[in-house]
Order: C-alpha cells, then sequence, then structure tokens
C-alpha cells in the first residue's frame, strides 16, 4: 500500500484527522517553550530585581492601557548602536516579575527599557502632556487626561494579591501597606518613606508630578517610567558568570 | 411542505438555550450592579440587554416557525442551510469597511499626530488593537466563518449540523468583537498583541469556538462523501489549532470577578514565548490555513478546473502545520530568549518557506488551461492574485526571519508593510474574491450586479497595496539604517527623532494607500448590496433554499 492509499485513514475519518493535527501541532510548541521553565539558564541570576511598588504597578497598568508597547519596546538588543543608543542589553531577570511582559514589537518611538532616571520627572509631565511642546518632531499622542485622574489606593492590594498568586512574590506585609505605599511614594514630605523604603529598597520617593495630594495617573507613570531598568546595577554585574 | 398534524413544540435546544440566556442575563444584571470598574458595568450591561434579545429572538423565532424543523434533504438534495452564511458575509463586510477605515485614522495619525485629539479614546494606542482586531478577527473571522460554513455544507452533501447552533456560533462570534472592540476603546487589555480581549471576553469566545468546532465537525461526520475535501482539512487545522492557542496564550487571572483587570499567568520570557508561538500561529492558522481552505475551494470552482495536485495538497498540508507552529521565536531576535530557541525559531521559518510555496504553486497551477479567464473575470484574478501576494510574502518573512535581516528590519516599518502585504494583498484579496463568488451563491442570484465594479475594485486596491508596501519597504529599510549609522568619528549618526522625521512622508503615502484600499471595499460594498437588492434569481435552482432569518 502506498504512502497516499494510506493517506485516506486521515482523508476518511474526521476523527482520526483531528488527532493527527493535534499531535503534529504540538510538538513545535512543547519542544520550545516547555524548556523554559525549568532550564536554568533561562534567567541570569542577578541582584536587585525586585516586584513593583504599589505606585509602579499602578503607572505599568496605565502604560498597558494606554497602549504604549505598541510603539515602545522594552528590549535592548545586544548590538552595537543599541546598546550605545540605550544602554545595556536587556536581561531575561529584568522582567521576570513583568505579568504581561512589555518587550514590545515595534519602534515608532525609542526603546523604553532604560529610559528610568535619563529625564527629569518635569520633563516627563511636560512631554506626557504635549509632547511637541518638548520634541516639536515627535508623533505621540498627548495623554493631558492622566493628570486628571486619581490612582485608587484602596485597590491596589488585590492586584498584588492576584499577582502574588501567579508567581511574583509579594509579601505580606507589602500587601498589608499596599494603599499607605502608593501614597508614600508620591509624597516624600510625610513620614512614609523610611517604612516604604524598608519594604522596597531602593526606591525612589518623590512628588513625580509636582501636585499634592492623592496620587494621580501621572505620578504613577512617571514613577513607573523613572525605575524601568534601573534595578540591575551594572557595574557589579557579572557578564561572564551568565554568558548563555 | 409542513405538516400540520405533528404538534409543535421547543426543541430541546431552544428551550434549553433560552433558559441559559435568561439566567445569563440574570447574573449580568449582578454583575454590571457590583462592577468594580465603569468598562466592566458597561460590558455586563451590554451582556444583560444581548441575553435578554437573544431569549426574544429564541421564542419569537419558535412560535413563527413551522411544527417541523427545516429538513436535511429536499426531493433527494441537501437543503442548504444559507442563513447564518449570510449573516457573517454581511458583518464580514461591515466590520472589513469599519477596520479599514480605523487603519487609515491610526495611519494618518503617524502622519498628523494632532489627530490623535488628546483624548484617550481616540489615541494611537487604543485605536491600533481596534484596527488589528477589525481586520483579522472581525472582519476575516467572519469571511472563515462563512465560507466555512459553506464550504463545509457544499464538499459534503450535508446540511448545517444543528438547528440554533450555527446561528449562536454567528452572532455569539460577533458579539465577541463588541465587546472586544469596545473594550479597547475604554482602556480594557490584556496588551498581548492580537489577544488584547480581557477575562470574560475570552472566556465567551471559547464557548463559541468550542460550539464552531462541534457544528462543523458533526456536518462532516454527516457527509455523504466517503473523503474530507481538503478544504475541510485546512478548516480543521484552523478551528482545532486556533482553540490550542486561545488557551495556551490567555490563562489569566482576574483581580475580581467584578472587574475588568486580569493579570495573565505567564510572567516575563514565558510570556513571551507562549505570546509570540500564539502571534505568529495566529497567522499561521487563522490567516494562512483557514485562507488556504478558501483557496483550495474557491479558485477550482470560479476557475472549473480541479486542484492541480492532490498529493501536493497532502504534503502542503501537514509539511506547512507542522513547520509553522515553531516559527514563533523569529519575533523575539536578539532579545533576552535563549539562543537555541531563537535558533530553532530562524530554522523552522526558514523551511516554512518550502510547504508554503507548495501551497501557491497548488493554487496558481490550477489555473492550467484557464489562463485566459484572468483576462475576463476580474474575480478570479483577484483570487489568483492573492495568491501571488501569498507567495510573495511567504517569501520575505523567512528571510525575515534570518537573524541578520532581522536586526536590521525588527520594530521597523518594513514588519508593518510585511504583515500588510500578505494582510491587504493575501487575506483581503482572498477574502473578497470569496465574498464575490459567495454572495451570489448564498443569495441565489446568477451573477453580480456588475463585473466592471470587480474590476475597479481590483486597480484601485492593488494600486493602495503597492503605495502601501513600498512606502512600508522604504521607511523601514531606512529607519533600520539609520539607527545603525556611525560617523567616520565612530560616533551615533542620528538621533532617534530624526529618524521618526525620516518616516513623515512615507506615512502619509502610506496613508493614501490605505485610503485607495478602503475605497476599494466601498466600491464592494456597493456592488455586493446591488447583487443582494436588484440581481436576477438564479432559475435553475429547485426551492431548496432556506429563507433568510
Amino acid at each position: 500500500m502506498s504512502f497516499w492509499t494510506r493517506h485516506q485513514v486521515f482523508e476518511k475519518n474526521s476523527i482520526i484527522l483531528i488527532v493527527g493535527i493535534l499531535l503534529v501541532i504540538a510538538i513545535g510548541g512543547l519542544v520550545e517553550i516547555t524548556p523554559l521553565f525549568y532550564l536554568k539558564s533561562t534567567i541570569e541570576k542577578v541582584d536587585g530585581v525586585r516586584p513593583y511598588t504599589p505606585l509602579e504597578l499602578a503607572g505599568r497598568n496605565v502604560y498597558v492601557r494606554e497602549g504604549c508597547y505598541l510603539c515602545h519596546s522594552q528590549m535592548v538588543r545586544p548590538l552595537r548602536d543599541e546598546v550605545e543608543r540605550y544602554g545595556h542589553f536587556s536581561l531575561a531577570a529584568e522582567s521576570m516579575f513583568d505579568h504581561p511582559f512589555q518587550w514590545g514589537s515595534k519602534r515608532t518611538g525609542p526603546d523604553l527599557a532604560r529610559v528610568g532616571a535619563k529625564y527629569s520627572d518635569d520633563w516627563h509631565v511636560t512631554h506626557l502632556t504635549n509632547p511637541r511642546a518638548i520634541v516639536p518632531q515627535s508623533v505621540m499622542p498627548g495623554y493631558p487626561f492622566l493628570s486628571h485622574s486619581e490612582v485608587d489606593p484602596d485597590t491596589i492590594a488585590d492586584h498584588m494579591r492576584t499577582l502574588r498568586t501567579v508567581g511574583v512574590p509579594y509579601t505580606d506585609d507589602q500587601i498589608a501597606s499596599a494603599g499607605a505605599d502608593l501614597k508614600a511614594q508620591a509624597d516624600p514630605e510625610n513620614a512614609g518613606p523610611d517604612a516604604f523604603n524598608k519594604r522596597y529598597a531602593k526606591a525612589v520617593v518623590r512628588n513625580f508630578d509636582g501636585k499634592t495630594g492623592t496620587p494621580t495617573e501621572m505620578d504613577a507613570l512617571i514613577a513607573y517610567l523613572q525605575m524601568l531598568g534601573t534595578l540591575v546595577d551594572f557595574k557589579i554585574y557579572n557578564e561572564k558568570a551568565n554568558l548563555r | 411542505m409542513s405538516q400540520p398534524s405533528i404538534s409543535k413544540s421547543m426543541t430541546s435546544g431552544e428551550s434549553g438555550l433560552a433558559v441559559v440566556f435568561a439566567v445569563t442575563a440574570f447574573l449580568c444584571v449582578i454583575a454590571s450592579a457590583k462592577a468594580l470598574d465603569a468598562p466592566f458595568a458597561f460590558h455586563a450591561a451590554l451582556s444583560a440587554a444581548a441575553s435578554l434579545a437573544a431569549v426574544f429572538v429564541i421564542v419569537n423565532r419558535y412560535l413563527d416557525r413551522p411544527a417541523a424543523l427545516p429538513p436535511a434533504e429536499i426531493n433527494g438534495r441537501p437543503n442548504y442551510n444559507m442563513g447564518p452564511i449570510k449573516f457573517s458575509s454581511f458583518m464580514a463586510m461591515f466590520w472589513g469597511i469599519a477596520g479599514f477605515l480605523v487603519g487609515l485614522l491610526i495611519a494618518s495619525q503617524l502622519a498628523w499626530p494632532a489627530l490623535n485629539f488628546d483624548l484617550p479614546w481616540t489615541s494611537f494606542g487604543r485605536l491600533r488593537p481596534l484596527h488589528t482586531s477589525a481586520v483579522i478577527f472581525a472582519f476575516g473571522g467572519n469571511v472563515l466563518i462563512a465560507t466555512s460554513f459553506y464550504v463545509v455544507q457544499k464538499s459534503c452533501r450535508a446540511r448545517l449540523a444543528g438547528d440554533l447552533a450555527p446561528w449562536f456560533v454567528v452572532v455569539g462570534y460577533n458579539f465577541f468583537i463588541l465587546i472586544a472592540g469596545t473594550g479597547y476603546l475604554l482602556g480594557v487589555t490584556q496588551s498581548k498583541e492580537y489577544a488584547e480581549p480581557e477575562w470574560y471576553a475570552d472566556l465567551w469566545l471559547t464557548i463559541v469556538w468550542v460550539v464552531y468546532l462541534l457544528v462543523f465537525l458533526a456536518t462532516v461526520i454527516k457527509r455523504k462523501e466517503p473523503h474530507i475535501f481538503v478544504a475541510n482539512w485546512f478548516y480543521l487545522a484552523f478551528i482545532v489549532t486556533i482553540a490550542v492557542l486561545h488557551l495556551g496564550n490567555n490563562p489569566a487571572l482576574p483581580v475580581s470577578v467584578f472587574g475588568s483587570k486580569s493579570y495573565v499567568a505567564w510572567g516575563g520570557i514565558q510570556d513571551a514565548m507562549f505570546q509570540w508561538w500564539y502571534g505568529h500561529n495566529a497567522v499561521g492558522f487563522f490567516l494562512t490555513a483557514g485562507f488556504l481552505a478558501i483557496m483550495y475551494y474557491f479558485i477550482p470552482k470560479r476557475a472549473e478546473r480541479p486542484i492541480y495536485s492532490y498529493r501536493l495538497s497532502i504534503i502542503h498540508f501537514w509539511a506547512l502545520i507542522f513547520l509553522y507552529i515553531w516559527a514563533g521565536p523569529h519575533h523575539l531576535h536578539y532579545t533576552a530568549l535563549p539562543d537555541w530557541t531563537q535558533t530553532l525559531g530562524m530554522t523552522f521559518s526558514i523551511m516554512l518557506w518550502m510547504p508554503s510555496w507548495g501551497g501557491m504553486i497548488n493554487g496558481l497551477m490550477t489555473l492550467s488551461g484557464a489562463w485566459d479567464k484572468l483576462r475576463t473575470d476580474p474575480v478570479l484574478r483577484m483570487l489568483v492574485v492573492s495568491v501571488a501576494f501569498y507567495g510573495m510574502s511567504t517569501f520575505e518573512g523567512p528571510m525575515m526571519s534570518i537573524k541578520v535581516v532581522n536586526s536590521l528590519s525588527h520594530y521597523t516599518d518594513w514588519t508593518i508593510g510585511h504583515v500588510h502585504s500578505g494582510a491587504l494583498g493575501w487575506v483581503g484579496f482572498v477574502s473578497f474574491g470569496a465574498l464575490y463568488c459567495l454572495v451570489p451563491w448564498a443569495w441565489n442570484r446568477k451573477e453580480l450586479y456588475s463585473l466592471k465594479l470587480v474590476n475597479w475594485h481590483f486597480w484601485v486596491a492593488t494600486l493602495g497595496i503597492v503605495l502601501y508596501i513600498s512606502a512600508m519597504w522604504v521607511s523601514g529599510i531606512l529607519q533600520g539604517l539609520m539607527w545603525r549609522a556611525y560617523t567616520s568619528l565612530g560616533f551615533l549618526e542620528y538621533s532617534f527623532i530624526e529618524t521618526v522625521e525620516a518616516m513623515h512622508p512615507f506615512y502619509i503615502i502610506r496613508a493614501a494607500g490605505g485610503g485607495l484600499f478602503l475605497i476599494g471595499a466601498l466600491i464592494m460594498a456597493y456592488n455586493l448590496w446591488m447583487t443582494v437588492r436588484v440581481g436576477e434569481q438564479e432559475a435553475q435552482m429547485p426551492v431548496a433554499l432556506q429563507p433568510a432569518e
């Protein structure tokens, strides 16, 4: 019986055809995806990467909501020009707490993986409100409405609890004080910062949007942008130990 | 015809579905009242209203219908069910125009950013998923459902399985589109490209998709032909694999069952790999396997020629679905994804060139002995040119998946150009060709209202595609080269914003190309509308068709 005759078993039986399809399409995915969950070399061992603070998380949610990833990547490739333009190439470890990942696929605007601490908070407020006020040739939309929308400090703990369930290592302490921490990070005048920094080492406490009162989405988004790519200290990062 | 002696009662499907929708309406009202955010409240209210409407329609339909359900056969001929096909064809045209229009708007926003209007729901970041979902899932999805329901009936010589089930599929799918699309405008998104809808929309789609599979499969099982026709293999692979991809990419935990926000189960690198395993195979199985099924039915039918090689179609089928699934990592070249995965992705992407061209050859060579028809039949020309575009894109794709090429092309407009040569040229044209065939068939019309208008559509749209993709090739390669340009002193030559500025003329050309493509679709919509309104009834067909419902 030739191959072509044998093939009729698929052509004449829809269930066998479906099983055949399922088997054939399963192989590629299994081979490429499953090892990423257990191969130890997949994610580098680095110091400094921590879960997002409540305010940064709220800002990240704004970033996701507004679809920033559609024009800005967060993935510096190990190519000479990119490393010179943006900084050290991105490590897998730097996005290991990202649910979902924000590596992006298009650079209508520049990569943002290391935008943190590159510009002042004021620059960001002006730029986000009206990009062309600072960069006349920019094609980015303006986001003036972020300044008028407050972040809800009461629900952020629920978000962190959800993230903990999917694998982000938030502590009980961090979740219990989420609302207070959210306010504290944007309010350096008050007593909060010390306790806050105990929970989130080296996280920046600043009044990001320059306005008093409950943090706005502008505060949150800038807090997120200002920490991007700053967690790993590449002066002490052991490049050789993590060569793959 | 109908036999008055049969006492009329609701089928278990009718009563069951009515009860399920009544309960759903009640639950949705509660969800709307307890909602944590406005978009969720809106979507829950919309779902409640839709569920109530469904109950009304089901009961009303029952009251209006004769006691006996439509027979599977009349006078020994299959009594084909055309209602859901007509609905999906109409929705395809509607969403197509909507999707092209949004595409034109966001293309114009990149040329003239003032068009973002500084409002949240009109900004590029929210409209871009609306555009991609409207053209891929709303336009493309409805074309796939309409053609698959047609092809499976005709090639199996059996009436579509189920009474309400096919309607549940077509209406339920379009309701998913409505929830997804309005969600994007309100900022409800998972931010996973081509899988942006949030958890509740994903759950609903899962239900609809399973019913779709069951309707399709049950019809195949009822077939009067011993062999399952080639096109149906491709439809089955498309339906089954999309289900697998959807379930693999979307597991997410909602923050609250009364809120729209969820967090995806996968994180970082694994999420990236799942996403592009999904993303590339949304191209491979939604935009390729499904539309290849269209090619395998509509081109032979329109050209009145058999498929060029049955054996080639067997090889084409298995090789294509086996190789495609590996190609995802080429979206992640030079990222933090391990090198071994990138290399596998590249290798299989290059191999994928072969089955793709095998399929193209099979489609084109079907014209053997009928090439002269290209001169006289603009519908066939559209179908054939779509296959030519398929060949071009499936050469360009493997080339771009080579790491050195990708280091230049990735993150630039070249990717956008590549996607659109496939989307406008292949998926768009093969869909247009299929709809030009399908509408007269489904509405029982002798021929299209005007072949001259099809000709106009063809040329206007082709010109649009050429403008679009050539603008994106130039802008993409230009931007890639500018990013890596060095001065003689070893400094980066261009700041990022200089590369943005250089894109401006190409963005205008691209928008013009998109505008032409939209005009072509408007010509088509008019033509199809007139075909249905004033077209002459096909005479020799027996009155075997279901009236539109």
